[in-house]
């Protein structure tokens, strides 16, 4: 499978989105924000950091980029797209995601490991979870609260659009377990047609145990293994 | 001509950082603080005369890029 892990300027994940792909035996490629055209990509990734140095707002910016057109046409024709952390926000400044990233609600930079539950094992990044398996993954963010409005929450349960919450190392989905103050404790989300996900923790970091955790790799492993599913269907 | 733009949260999100100056506001000693929200403030200076041609174009901006609808509302003034 090929990965294309965008890169703006002030993106700093890059490297580790493409070095966790290949970790697992798959083909991954930066590609400049100014390209106008994909190449041959299978998935999408939008990575971590602090592109054009979060000014105005996270996000705001880099979703201009040249690259961003081709993403929301490879988006539109069913292809799949996740963002982590940075590209968490610029997918929803894009409105390829619904709600909105803010300020953390203690105003706090966090940079620690947070519990995930995986509230759905239906869609292309949460298929290959182990079901019950509390993921224990980082996050470093200080803009990371997920809003959204009561209309859009109603969307998100009704067509169980979120993928993964914060909850404690029991799977409790409490307020303590919340890092940032995000609604419903959401820490990810996908998209009504489920080819587009965001999540604020970084699954690229916890790909191999010497990083303290390697559940990130379930993740990619459901991303992948969509993704021959669909090119068996495809070749059927 | 210049624009000046204000872009504040929307009351449905949380705001800590006006939180946050308000407790400090009240601990120097000013009250009758009811609350306080913090923003952002653009200045934008144009050519040109049309302030109707330029209200036009940054109220597009405004809505698409200056402000994200979702979490922000935002005011904008056209002067000479």
């Amino acid at each position: 499978m090929n990965f294309v892990v965008l890169q703006f300027p002030a993106s700093n994940c890059d490297q580790d989105a493409v070095h966790a792909v290949r970790a697992l035996g798959h083909a991954a490629r930066g590609l400049w924000h100014k390209e106008t055209a994909l190449g041959d990509a299978d998935a999408v990734i939008v990575p971590g950091g602090f592109s054009y140095g979060d000014y105005l707002r996270c996000g705001a910016i880099a979703r201009f980029s040249p690259v961003m057109q081709a993403v929301k046409q490879f988006a539109e024709n069913g292809g799949w797209v996740l963002g982590i952390c940075n590209g968490f926000q610029v997918l929803t400044e894009a409105g390829l995601l619904p709600g909105a990233l803010v300020r953390n609600r203690d105003l706090q930079f966090h940079c620690e490991h947070v519990f995930l539950k995986t509230v759905t094992h239906d869609s292309p990044f949460t298929n290959r979870i182990p079901t019950g398996k509390i993921l224990r993954i980082p996050i470093a963010h200080g803009e990371g609260c997920y809003f959204a409005d009561e209309a859009t929450l109603t969307k998100l349960k009704m067509n169980n659009q979120i993928l993964w919450q914060y909850c404690d190392a029991e799977g409790r989905v409490t307020d303590a377990a919340n890092p940032n103050g995000s609604v419903w404790n959401i820490a990810g989300i996908c998209n009504e047609r489920r080819n587009v996900a965001g999540l604020m923790p970084h699954p690229e970091r916890a790909c191999e145990p010497i990083l303290g955790s390697d559940d990130g790799k379930w993740i990619f492993e459901s991303l992948i293994a969509a993704l021959q599913n669909k090119t068996i269907a495809q070749a059927a | 001509m210049k624009a000046k733009i204000i872009v504040t949260p929307k009351k449905a999100v949380v705001d800590p950082q006006g939180k946050t100056v308000q407790r400090a506001l009240e601990q120097m000693g000013y009250g009758g603080i009811r609350a306080v929200h913090v923003g952002k403030y653009l200045e934008i200076e144009l050519d040109g005369a049309d302030r109707e041609a330029a209200r036009c174009s940054l109220d597009d901006a405004c809505r698409k890029f200056l402000s994200n609808p979702v979490i922000e509302d935002y005011q904008l003034e056209i002067s000479d």
